[in-house]
């Protein structure tokens, strides 16, 4: 079997300028995680139904199994290990925490991208706000409770 | 001889909510998963599944695979060691090594749609999978039966040809049926015929699956010197290891695991799948290192989840409302082999009341689905969801008050359980007064959201024994007062902090100053799986073993700096001074600088083996809204109120009482296997299987009720499994306060909502 040639892909991740060759059926989560090495980014369904592998594309989440890595040339990433800074954690990593938002933690990297993704552009949700714009994040351990409060936390404390 | 202890209530760090110690690794991205493991030649395992629920393997043939640029070895069954019957204990379940050998991959016959029938190891995954699709296995597709019903009809096609049942200690053979056992006692037919209301009901439950995010996986090493090194997420490195070894055929010490963080168990990540097939493969590619990550529909079609079933349950009372007999039948699913969690149902499905006389027959049954594992206080949310319902439905038939029938029948220390175990100090009662003076109890179900819809408010207690088994516990104190503490719990949900706080609160330093570490297998000694709700009590009861230890070797250093008696030392709030000289007292941490001075490191050990451990209870209450002209059914409030002994880290106990109602509201609303006339799971994905998200499910509440455990220093009983029982049949009784109509069947989704309102008409 005759494998395809390899894409050149420059790409900025947490800020840094990336390029590498990808196979032109590798997804962007395995891009991520096998040849970028940030293995923050989880797997858990590979067909864009659980938000584990969430990431932020030009500041638009997406599901990253779902996208070619191939895709994002010219783009920037934003993955969990690009949440914290030198000033220190972010809000919702602080608030996650405080809250014990996390039980077993794999889909924790997907929420606090996805809600970071959120309070971006909007600073104050309702409640019913953040359950529906995190509806496409499973969680099995907490029953989301925790969650929902943590980003609410966040949210009060960037204000 | 079973200590037993008094219960305290000045702690200092017990109780309270510190931040766990991997917390930060794991809002950051940079805590190690099984599936982020990354070696040097490292090659990717795909295994090959069959597409049948029930085939004879014919024939295999594996050439255009292994002839493919990248791939580096190719194994089928015929790989494996040969097995004879073998049981092994696992702490929570056990193994057959025959069965669970031919479960790793099939030998004969492929027995559920989903089971591995080879695996290919390659360059990357994506080779992997190419190289997985030229295997070619022809196969002779057999019958199947696919459920209890099916597997025990006349002409059901034999799944195992060689089990020999045990039908109340006589042998069967060509059957379906593992084993059919019963606990017996008091009068019970004889107090049927003279009770005044007598109901007798049968429920249908459908498999469900744990659901843990992260899929199974596993990176092997077997080389050279025929040691094999295992990385993984699993809920207990150990029994990895005596499993592996044991199919391996090797000796324990020449496998060594290493646990990394775990993505979620509930039960499932117990059994091993792919910890075999990646060693094999890596032994055939010369000692690389193979790992293997499960596609989420290998999770649904090729892993262990929780047995569906028909449960009937018969209940007798006086006119008075007293219980007086209890029957029961419960059949469950094994999956392809046996071991349905069918003898945990029976000790759990009469525990929540005192009952003279009860009969309860339990039935493992073989059908072609995968092998069922733990979920969750495995079998008991089955036997919860038909005896709570009943409950409902005698209190209906003979006009008696739901909550005070539950309250005058309620289990108490001295009751007997069903299986005849006779309950020490137990906290029924107490959760039940706890329920009826929550917020959520005392306050009205309110208007639905929408006129035309209805709303309507269930209870439901259930009742999970807890484990206790084997753990291990190993401190090192460090010359700046802090501790190091080794642990072989893997830390499914927060308990490295439960742990931990147990050896700070005797050492009499924060919890912050306690760094648990959870190692392998070589690094600390024998414990047994997180499961069973024993983490924090076993492995917890270790540490305060080990804290004990070291305060006693720092009473003798404090001793010889003073030159003094050690039993003039004593210790308390993290001082050691002298009994009689009030000159004499230093602090745990400057003592701890002083090592150097009295001997040298300070390290001690705490080991467990625990026969018994608290059994508990919950009560739930749960509000839903039903649209009777979709069906669609919304949870509005909903309360767990649960007995936990002692809430070592408050915020954990709520997180497990959250998650388990979260999960049983799913497994009552939507989840199940559906499956096709062919054997087929036909929603084998996350979208289908349709798990509750943040939109489905309201805030839910809290009420910790404390009676603390006489078997454990500081109280604790467990709280991880009590939480999925009460949840299906509390969904049930609301949907029947709503609407009128009483569903046996789960799930409880719109389509049978709709059907039976149609029928009541």
């Amino acid at each position: 079997m005759e494998l395809p040639q390899r894409v050149h892909v420059r790409t900025t991740i947490n800020g840094q300028a990336q390029e590498f060759l990808v196979p032109p059926y590798m997804s962007l989560l395995d891009t991520i995680r096998e040849i970028a090495g940030l293995t923050g980014t989880k797997e858990g369904c590979l067909d864009g139904n659980c938000g584990a592998c969430t990431v932020s594309i030009d500041g638009r989440i997406v599901d990253s199994c779902l996208v070619l890595g191939a895709e994002v040339d010219g783009k920037s990433i934003t993955t969990v290990e690009g949440l914290a800074t030198a000033k220190g954690l972010h809000p919702l990593q602080q608030a996650f925490l405080e809250e014990a938002a996390l039980q077993c933690g794999i889909c924790t990297p997907g929420f606090l991208v996805a809600a970071k993704g959120l309070l971006d552009n909007e600073p104050d949700p309702s409640e019913e706000r953040i359950r529906h714009w995190l509806a496409g994040n499973l969680c099995r351990c907490t029953g989301y409770d925790k969650i929902v409060r943590a980003v609410q936390k966040a949210a009060t404390a960037s204000h | 001889m079973v200590s037993t202890f008094e219960p305290k209530s000045n702690y200092k760090v017990i109780g309270t909510r510190p931040i766990r110690h991997d917390g930060l690794d794991k809002v950051t991205g940079r805590a190690i998963y099984g599936a982020d493991i990354k070696l040097p030649g490292m090659l990717w395992a795909v295994v090959v599944r069959s597409p049948h629920a029930h085939a004879r393997i014919k024939s295999i043939d594996t050439s255009a695979a292994e002839a493919m640029d990248g791939v580096y070895a190719v194994m089928t069954g015929a790989d494996l060691p040969a097995q004879e019957d073998r049981v092994v204990d696992l702490g929570e379940g056990s193994a057959n090594f025959r069965w669970a050998s031919d479960n790793i991959m099939a030998s004969d016959k492929a027995l559920y749609r989903g089971h591995a029938v080879a695996a290919v190891a390659a360059s990357d995954r994506y080779i992997a999978e190419m190289a997985a699709g030229l295997v070619k296995v022809e196969y002779e597709v057999l019958p199947n039966a696919t459920n209890v019903v099916d597997a025990l009809a006349p002409n059901a096609p034999i799944i195992l040809e060689d089990l020999v049942g045990d039908d109340l200690g006589e042998e069967v053979k060509n059957t379906n049926m593992a084993s059919h056992f019963r606990h017996e006692f008091g009068n019970v037919d004889g107090s049927f015929a003279k009770a005044d209301h007598v109901i007798e009901r049968e429920y249908t439950m459908q498999m469900v699956h744990q659901g843990y995010i992260e899929p199974h996986n596993a990176t092997a090493i077997w080389d050279q010197e025929n040691r094999v090194r295992i990385w993984t997420s699993t809920q207990g490195a150990f029994p990895v290891r005596t499993q592996t070894a044991g199919i391996l055929k090797l000796s324990e010490s020449r496998v060594k695991v290493t646990p990394l963080e775990i993505g979620g168990g509930f039960g499932g990540k117990i059994p091993i799948y792919l910890e075999p097939v990646c060693a094999i493969l890596s032994r055939k590619s010369g000692g690389r290192p193979v790992k293997g990550v499960m596609e989420r529909r290998s999770v649904f079609e090729g892993s262990g989840p929780a047995p569906g079933g028909v449960l009937t349950v018969k209940l007798g009372a006086t006119r008075d409302g007293k219980l007086v007999a209890a029957a029961t039948d419960i059949k469950l699913e094994a999956g392809a082999y046996p071991g349905a969690a069918v003898g945990a149902a029976a000790m759990c499905v009469f525990s929540c009341y005192d009952i003279a006389n009860t009969r309860i027959d339990g039935w493992d049954i073989v059908v072609n689905k995968p092998k069922s594992s733990a979920y969750r206080a495995p079998g008991a949310p089955q036997a919860t969801y038909a005896m709570e319902s009943a409950v409902d439905e005698l209190c209906e038939a003979a006009g008696f008050d739901k909550m005070k029938f539950r309250v005058d029948n309620a289990a108490h220390e001295g009751t007997r359980r069903g299986d005849g175990v006779i309950f020490q100090k137990v906290g029924m009662r107490e959760v039940l007064a706890a329920t009826k003076a929550s917020p959520h109890w005392r306050s009205e179900i309110g208007a639905p959201s929408r006129p035309g819809n209805k709303r309507g408010r269930g209870i439901a207690s259930g009742y999970w024994f807890n484990i206790g088994l084997k753990s291990s516990v190993n401190l090192a104190l460090n010359s700046d007062g802090t501790v190091e503490l080794v642990e072989g719990s893997t830390d499914i949900g927060g308990s490295r902090a439960s742990i931990a706080m147990q050896a700070a609160e005797v050492l009499g330093i924060t919890a912050e100053e306690v760094r648990p570490s959870v190692v392998d297998t070589e690094s600390v000694g024998y414990t047994d799986v997180t499961g069973g709700s024993r983490t924090t009590y076993a492995t917890g009861y270790a540490a305060w073993k080990a804290a004990n230890s070291m305060v006693d070797e720092l009473k003798r250093r404090a001793a010889l700096l003073w030159e003094i008696g050690e039993d003039n030392i004593q210790f308390e709030d993290g001082v050691f001074s002298s009994k009689t000289d009030s000159e004499l007292k230093i602090s745990f941490k400057d003592l701890a600088g002083k090592l150097n001075d009295t001997g040298g490191p300070v390290n001690t050990t705490g080991a467990v083996d625990l026969e018994a451990a608290g059994g508990a209870y919950g009560t739930h209450i749960c509000d839903l809204e039903i649209d009777p002209e979709t069906g669609k059914t919304d949870v509005v409030r909903y309360t767990v109120v649960q007995d936990v002994g002692k809430a070592i880290h408050p915020s954990y106990v709520e997180g497990q009482m959250q998650g388990g109602a979260a999960q049983g509201v799913g497994w009552a609303l939507n989840e199940e296997y559906f499956m096709n006339l062919d054997g087929t799971m036909m929603n084998s994905t996350y979208l289908d299987y349709r798990m509750p998200t943040s939109l489905d499910l309201p805030e839910i509440e809290t009420v910790i009720v404390e009676v603390p455990n006489p078997l454990h220093p500081f109280g604790v009983r467990g709280v991880g499994e009590v939480p999925i029982c009460p949840p299906i049949a509390a969904v049930a009784n609301a949907i029947h306060d709503a609407v009128g109509v009483r569903l046996r069947d789960t799930p409880m989704n719109p389509g049978k909502i709709m059907s039976a309102l149609e029928k009541k008409g």
